[in-house]
């Protein structure tokens, strides 16, 4: 485990697209700057979908991992 | 000859000295089929960009605007309002293959539903929510024998070609659907 700290936690497994998305752009902003969501999903396209919107929006993909079906990645509140 | 063939230096600054802002982070779509599976992409597509931080104006004409319309009987002429018993709403719209009057509406709303994908109201709600503004084409409006109350309150314009063009040229992306 790494050593970041996790201010929110999120849910998103069976939830397929936009709803993984649409919940972490609405999820950002409950968060300050700074501060770290973590979420679980099981949609495979979030491995592609969620670094992509964190590179749109210019937030910090902090790490992104799957394992046996789940995937759970944690991003970072830039702005 | 070689006078006409090469862009003055006037011609080739335009884009630049027109004064258009550079395209902004914008999304304009033309919403114009009316088919549950094309209305459900556009609204995905619309809710991943607002989602994404972009600006997203999606503007509905011809059949599309069932997308957006209340459901009630409409029209004043004779094919006006034979035309309104063929208009749905956004809960009544099938896809554009295997309908089969209504039964595959009926096996695709089961699947999304057993897939947890939200529904079509709920997609356009949610669209709402993150921000995406809806625009009803005027001229469609009045074709098809529909008023500004006949479609949905969240319709903030209805508003003709120009006034399309004008967000779609600020536009990073423009999608047809």
């Amino acid at each position: 485990m790494d050593a970041v700290q996790v201010n929110k936690t999120l849910d998103l497994k069976g939830l397929l697209c936009p709803i993984p998305v649409v919940k972490m752009a609405q999820a950002i902003k409950t968060v300050a700057v700074g501060e770290v969501i973590e979420a679980t999903a099981t949609d495979p396209g979030v491995m592609a979908d969620i670094p992509a919107w964190c590179r749109t929006t210019g937030q910090e993909l902090v790490r992104i991992t799957r394992e046996n079906g789940v995937i759970s990645f944690a991003v970072r509140r830039v702005k | 000859m070689a006078v006409l063939t090469t862009p003055s230096p006037q011609t080739a600054q335009q884009p630049a000295a027109a004064g258009e802002p550079a395209a902004a982070n914008k999304l304009t779509m033309i919403v114009l089929s009316g088919d549950m599976d094309k209305v459900f992409a556009a609204f995905t597509i619309a809710t991943g960009a607002a989602a994404s931080g972009m600006d997203v104006t999606m503007f509905f004409t011809f059949w599309g605007l069932q997308a957006i319309r209340k459901p009630r009987r409409t029209g004043r002429s004779l094919f006006g309002r034979m035309l309104s018993l063929f208009l749905k709403d956004i809960n009544g719209i099938g896809p554009s293959k295997l309908n089969l009057g209504g039964l595959g509406r009926w096996m695709f709303k089961q699947m999304m539903r057993a897939h947890r994908v939200p529904t079509l109201p709920e997609l356009r709600q949610m669209a709402v929510d993150l921000g995406v503004k809806f625009q009803a084409c005027q001229t469609s409006l009045e074709v098809m024998e529909l008023r500004r109350e006949d479609l949905i309150d969240e319709v903030q314009d209805v508003v003709g070609v120009a006034a399309m063009l004008e967000l779609a040229r600020q536009s990073k992306a423009t999608l047809f659907i």
